[in-house]
């Protein structure tokens, strides 16, 4: 069953076609990699996939449901959750509270409960804890969950954005380069936890990563994109000893 | 319910009650000549303003330049009620204080939607020019006594009701930022795009922290009204906002005890020390500067938060 469907996506910045007429098809439950070299605008489609960027042209469909001119919040609650290039974590909350911040959709209570803690916030905000705590501890980080964000080292910032991510119970996680900055050693872990992510959540994601290890170590299909358009699509194996994908990256 | 008898809240409330219990003795022992028992209303007045202030500078991240000008359509709206009515003390001031807070939210919103277009140093222009435009409009009505003051406000509140008044609003102040509806608003300062993507209503929670702000900053006009028993519009003029924001500043951006402390000393400094008064405007700039460097300075800003990280993780094993 198809999850996600891009139809001639396309999105131009001036005269710049950043993305153009890109079609993909992933599948629930699929681990799909979207790769190319820098400024190929893979980021660009998770900025149109989130609603941050309006495309141009074309559609985005989810579960058969047209996305495009939904807000990045809508589009959350529809069941798509990312990660960020460049971290973007709430640096002054605690690490507890950023998964917090993910579960705030699903377990609720009205301003009032909460200002004058009346019995509905203490029970709400045990089980936030408790589901928070037990996502951090998937990615190894229940320990830290009372220090401040900024004070994780790196690779663990980047676990911390996956696991709120995740707090959103989405149907779709994006992963924007999750291995950037990471040591072997971490990326080694992390892909077993994204792998773990995909088996004990029933997950669909869909990455972006330069770390070719990582790619075809877990991806089962990638698209890879070149100067905004398809270059090449297919079992991940295959498309990475395709001729013109090898010219694309060396031509780099 | 056993989480709201915890040691550290028996401990805030025997603080709460040993503050009250030095201040009526220090009040009705004579210990405090006049002058100084003059003060104590204020101070708790400047509390009720820094507090709700912080809400909107320091956990939503919104420069507001306008704080006095919330305080001022409370403080009208409520006195204004207390004139034109004829009820039971009992039953007015309370309903003065609902009715000056609840005037000083609608007008939260009103500012609050431009807040959610306009960031940074927009909207401080617009939060400065909407309190001076209330400030002008309060000069020229005839139904506020204009320049010369609204006069025959009945003098219906003292220390001990400022007191019972500031203790609420930083009860639920404190307990609206410890919240989920608290960390949205915190998420949108830190980040705003990572906020939207995990589905935090922005909107909802800017206005929020708006109107809650505005709302007490109007029970604090109330209060400040029914305590000189006057009102006139130059005392909310944009000194006063500066006035609360240094006190938000100095005491520390989202740090709510440091707001309390910050608005106690800067109301006493000056009595203190006499003749420093003309040098207020002068003093609060300094302040203002050296704590923008100190926030804006790496090197500071590292020290700060191994602070913050440290006081974070005795707070973490408290817990
Ligand atoms: N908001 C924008 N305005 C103008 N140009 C943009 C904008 N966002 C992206 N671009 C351009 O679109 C192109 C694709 O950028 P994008 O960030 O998607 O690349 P990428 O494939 O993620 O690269 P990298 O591997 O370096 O992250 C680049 O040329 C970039 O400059
Ligand atoms: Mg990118």
């Amino acid at each position: 069953m198809i999850l996600l469907e891009l139809k001639n996506l396309s999105i131009a910045f001036g005269g710049l076609k950043a993305v153009s007429e890109l079609n993909m098809k992933i599948k629930k439950g699929e681990l799909y990699g979207l790769i190319g070299p820098n400024g190929a605008g893979k980021t660009t489609v998770f900025n149109l996939l989130t609603g941050v960027y309006r495309p141009t042209e074309g559609q985005i469909l989810l579960e058969e449901e047209n996305l495009v001119g939904k807000s990045t919040i809508e589009i959350n609650k529809k069941g798509i959750a990312r990660t960020f290039q460049n971290i973007r974590l709430f640096h002054h909350m605690t690490v507890l509270d950023n998964v917090k911040i993910g579960l705030g959709n699903q377990l609720k209570y009205s301003v009032l409960e909460g200002m004058l803690r009346l019995p509905r916030f203490f029970k709400v905000e045990k089980e936030m804890d408790e589901k928070a705590i037990e996502l951090l501890t998937v990615f190894g980080l229940e320990k830290e969950k009372d220090i401040l964000a900024s004070n994780l080292p790196y690779g663990k910032q980047r676990k911390l954005e996956i696991a709120r991510a995740l707090a959103t119970k989405p149907k779709l996680l994006l992963l924007d380069e999750p291995a950037a900055g990471m040591n072997p050693n971490e990326t080694g872990e992390l892909m077993k936890t994204i792998k773990f992510i995909r088996d004990e959540f029933q997950m669909t994601i869909l990455l972006i990563e330069h770390d070719m290890k990582l790619v075809s170590g877990i991806c089962e299909r990638i698209t890879v994109l070149n100067f905004g358009s398809e270059l090449a699509h297919g079992e991940t194996n295959t498309v990475l000893n395709n001729p013109q994908v090898i010219a694309a990256y060396l031509g780099e | 319910m056993k989480k709201v008898i915890t040691k550290r809240n028996i401990m805030v409330a025997l603080l709460v009650i040993a503050v009250y219990a030095a201040l009526f003795f220090l009040v009705n022992m004579k210990v405090l000549n006049r002058h100084y028992r003059s003060l104590l209303a204020p101070v708790g007045i400047n509390v009720i303003l820094a507090v709700s202030l912080n809400l909107t500078v320091g956990f939503l991240g919104e420069l507001n330049l306008g704080h006095g000008g919330f305080m001022s359509i409370g403080a009208y709206a409520g006195c204004l009620f207390t004139i034109y009515t004829d009820l039971p003390l009992a039953i007015q001031f309370p309903l003065a204080l609902i009715i000056g807070g609840a005037v000083a939210a609608i007008f939260g919103i009103l500012i609050g939607i431009p807040a959610l277009r306009l960031q940074g140093d927009y909207l401080a222009i617009v939060t400065l020019a909407f309190g001076e435009i209330v400030r002008s409009v309060l000069t020229n009505m005839k139904v506020t006594g204009g320049a010369g003051g609204l006069k025959g406000i009945g003098k219906s509140t003292n220390y001990t009701i400022v007191y019972i008044v500031a203790i609420i609003t930083i009860l639920i102040i404190s307990n609206l930022v410890k919240s989920r509806h608290g960390r949205g608003i915190c998420s949108i300062r830190d980040n705003i795009i990572a906020s939207e993507s995990l589905g935090v209503n922005v909107i909802f929670h800017k206005l929020l922290a708006f109107v809650v702000a505005a709302f007490f900053a109007g029970m604090a006009g109330v209060l400040y009204g029914q305590n000189l028993g006057i009102l006139k519009p130059d005392a909310f003029d944009f000194n006063k906002s500066i006035e609360i924001l240094v006190m938000v500043v100095l005491g520390g951006m989202g740090n709510l005890t440091g707001s309390v402390i910050a608005a106690v000393v800067i109301t006493l400094l000056p009595e203190i020390l006499r003749g420093f008064s003309d040098y207020r405007m002068l003093a609060y700039a300094i302040v203002l500067i050296t704590m923008m460097i100190w926030n804006a300075n790496p090197r500071f800003a590292m020290v700060k938060n191994n602070v913050y990280s440290w006081l974070h993780r005795k707070r973490g094993n408290a817990r």
